[in-house]
């Protein structure tokens, strides 16, 4: 893992990192910056004393180096970096995953029926998206960008709820207010987000604050693409969140496309971890395609902020394997066979490979579940088109607390003009 | 009762509601030791602690997206933008995050806040310490826009905004922050959401304004009345939701209508009056809606006093009015 430490009391060797990779600038600054001058973000306390359960990355600051990994493609694992999980904890990683990559092929078929308007697939990136939030406990607060649906799933928001938000119908939860993926799952902290990229990195610093001013046990999620990370909501927020010490961890899916825009174009940092430098805080650079280094990795974010150390930054190094969207066509921008060399990684394969060979998981059990996700996508897909449409008076609820008079009026004009 | 500025009923206000209810925290540029360039929240981090009152950096969306992010966690926040001019950088924040997040999760989230911010010309303040941006903010369904034009109004309102269930846009008219006294209470009180008020009974001429207008309003009243002609100020309070049968109900009586605004007037919230007004009282008018406003420039520095209606503009607007 490049793990990028804010505090930079120069260690030696930290200076002998950053002078070995000249072409990293930023480094060079986070090595030679004094501790009077870094704000004092991350408590050494919190980073010196992690969770017990959970091995920790260490190693002098280096901001360019290959990600940190614990899982080999082969599904074993690097020596003295397995986490050991509970294998119950491991199994419901898995579940999520499956229904989640079971559920883009699906949804992805409906859409082109015409039965969906839109869809955002999450594919090549399970492994980023539910070892991240699994990190988290369930009184903590989640706020997404476009493929963190699976985090409200593992939550235990319905996979009925699920389709008929993407249909916008009386099940919908947000009463068909808004495109396909905008979920909200209030009992899961899973806050509904806009379309508006980088909008919701500072509320989850205000989210964090909040607890924190409450005196409550609260962690928040901070997720974003990395297209966000050149948004000016991404920048308040970081500052923000490591002056105000907020109990936060910053979750950057780095997919390394933002629609068209290739990560070359977005940035020409050498990472996107590096960045957390500058604000003071520790950035990780972690193989978003290894669910046990994403976990640990977040685990430890969490804990840390838990513990008072204030915020994290993660950047989970992933791959946007389909287009952005259904209304996207990759072939449009990019050369398709790089997609090749991430299928080469993807998460749910490797994933399993370990957990075969800790003889959690066989073809049996595979075949099994998947034959239950197509069941449950079917029976939620069922349920959900059966819902009536949403009645033609919500326009004007939920605007305001109460419905004021002039939308009273709109309304009844409304219905009159169109004879009831 | 203590008799009070606008701005000491504001920083009272502030005070008594934070006291009242814990979970009001406010935050900005400058409004922790220093109590605010203005002193509206003077003495409230000596009084509350920095948990409660604090300096953020400098940075306007993160002041309000941060607001939205406590107000989701179930605090009410009271962020104060320094100018009004500055809001900018958050409009995307007010706009696109707050007012929506009602609607969007399906009545699952909400953003009860306060945004304070001093707006409106007259201090010698040029482009960016002089703006009325209300005309932007009553464009956007979801929020609420507020604005007292006096001591009594300003902490009554000011209570019952950060009481609301939604987020209210509360703009001080900082030309008369210290300009004029009038007695307040002190603790706790309300001046409910979306009631105008009528600053003044007349019968041949409504007068319909807000905020720092309605002093300038009240002078040429005056002026009209040495001339003969009776003139009823509605002094709005709140924009949005805005209070139309109070407008209707002045208008029927006096069948003429005047609009009075610092800003811009094109596609201004004058012009929202004009049409509801046209729309809805034509039988009763007899003359043509005329308003006054700000010019279609920036806000100029030097010739701020030809920008800024003043009594004898709008007294020449009543005129015309009656002399239709």
């Amino acid at each position: 893992m490049a793990t990028v430490k804010s505090k930079a009391k120069p260690k030696p060797k930290a200076k002998a990192a950053a002078v070995r990779r000249p072409k990293s600038p930023s480094a060079k600054v986070a090595a030679a910056t004094k501790s009077k001058s870094a704000p004092a973000v991350a408590s050494k306390r919190a980073m010196s004393k992690p969770s017990k359960n959970v091995l920790v990355p260490r190693g002098a600051p280096r901001t360019d180096d290959a990600p940190w990994s614990v899982l080999r493609a082969d599904g074993t694992a690097l020596p003295g970096r397995d986490p050991k999980l509970a294998p119950e904890l491991m199994l419901r990683m898995y579940r999520a995953m499956t229904l989640i990559r079971a559920l883009d092929g699906r949804m992805l078929i409906l859409q082109r029926q015409g039965r969906i308007g839109f869809w955002g697939p999450t594919r090549g990136q399970e492994g980023a998206t539910i070892a991240s939030c699994a990190a988290f406990e369930d009184r903590d607060w989640i706020l997404p960008a476009l493929r963190e649906g699976g985090c409200a799933l593992y939550r235990g928001f319905s996979l009925t709820e699920l389709v008929a938000q993407t249909i916008g119908n009386a099940l919908d939860r947000v009463k068909g207010r808004q495109m396909p993926c905008h979920y909200s799952f209030k009992e899961g902290n899973y806050v509904a987000m806009s379309s508006v990229i980088g909008t919701q990195i500072p509320h989850a610093v205000g989210v964090a604050l909040g607890a924190k001013t409450r005196g409550d046990d609260v962690v928040a999620a901070g997720y974003m693409g990395d297209g966000a990370t050149s948004s000016s909501d991404f920048h308040v927020a970081m500052n923000f969140g490591a002056v105000s010490k907020a109990p936060v961890v910053f979750i950057c899916q780095n997919n390394q496309w933002a629609i068209s825009v290739p990560i070359e174009k977005q940035t020409v940092s050498s990472t996107i971890a590096v960045k957390a430098v500058a604000y003071g805080m520790e950035g990780v650079r972690v193989d978003g395609n290894d669910v046990l280094a994403v976990y640990s990795a977040t685990k430890r974010a969490v804990d840390k902020a838990r513990a008072g150390g204030g915020p994290t930054f993660l950047e989970l190094l992933t791959f946007r394997v389909l287009g952005h969207s259904s209304s996207d066509d990759p072939t449009r921008y990019r050369d398709e066979s790089c997609v090749k060399e991430w299928e080469a990684k993807d998460p749910i394969v490797r994933f399993r490979r370990y957990l075969e060979s800790r003889k959690l998981w066989n073809q049996a059990l595979e075949d099994e579940l998947d034959g239950q996700h197509q069941a449950a996508i079917s029976q939620a897909i069922k349920a959900a088109e059966a819902a009536p449409a949403v009645p033609t008076a919500t326009i004007v609820d939920d605007v305001y607390a109460t419905v004021p008079a002039h939308l009273k009026e709109q309304l009844r004009r409304t219905l009159d003009d169109l004879g009831g | 009762m203590t008799t009070m500025t606008l701005l000491q009923a504001v920083n009272s206000g502030l005070k008594d509601i934070m006291q009242d209810d814990d979970r009001v925290v406010v935050f900005g540029e400058d409004v922790g030791i220093n109590g605010g360039v203005f002193r509206a929240t003077e003495g409230l981090t000596k009084q509350y602690g920095e948990e409660r009152c604090f300096d953020t950096p400098l940075a306007e969306s993160g002041i309000i997206g941060v607001a939205i992010g406590m107000a989701l966690y179930g605090m009410r926040p009271v962020p104060e933008i320094q100018f009004a001019d500055f809001i900018f950088p958050a409009f995307d924040q007010i706009v696109s995050e707050a007012a929506k997040m009602r609607y969007r999760s399906g009545g699952e989230f909400t953003c009860p806040m306060v945004i304070r911010t001093p707006y409106g010309g007259g201090i010698r303040g040029g482009h960016y310490h002089s703006q009325s941006p209300e005309a932007y903010f009553c464009h956007t369904p979801g929020l609420k826009v507020v604005v007292p034009s006096t001591p009594y109004d300003a902490k009554g309102l000011l209570i019952s905004s950060i009481r609301d269930e939604d987020p209210v846009l509360f703009l001080e008219p900082k030309r008369i922050y210290r300009s004029t006294k009038q007695d307040v209470p002190e603790g706790v009180y309300e001046v409910p959401l979306g009631k105008a008020r009528i600053a003044r009974a007349g019968k041949d001429v409504t007068i319909v304004t807000f905020g720092a207008m309605v002093s300038i309003c009240e002078k040429a009243a005056e002026d009209a009345a040495a001339k003969g002609m009776d003139v009823e100020i509605v002094d709005l309070r709140t924009l949005l939701p805005l209070d139309e049968e109070a407008i209707l109900t002045s208008v029927a009586k006096t069948g003429r209508l005047v609009v009075v605004q610092e800003a811009p007037r094109f596609c201004s919230f004058g012009g929202e009056i004009s049409a509801i007004v046209a729309e809805k009282a034509i039988e009763y008018l007899q003359a043509p809606i005329l308003r006054v406003a700000g010019f279609d420039t920036p806000f100029p520095y030097s010739l701020e006093h030809v920008y800024m209606p003043d009594a004898k503009r709008v007294l020449a607007a009543v005129e015309r009015a009656v002399n239709f």
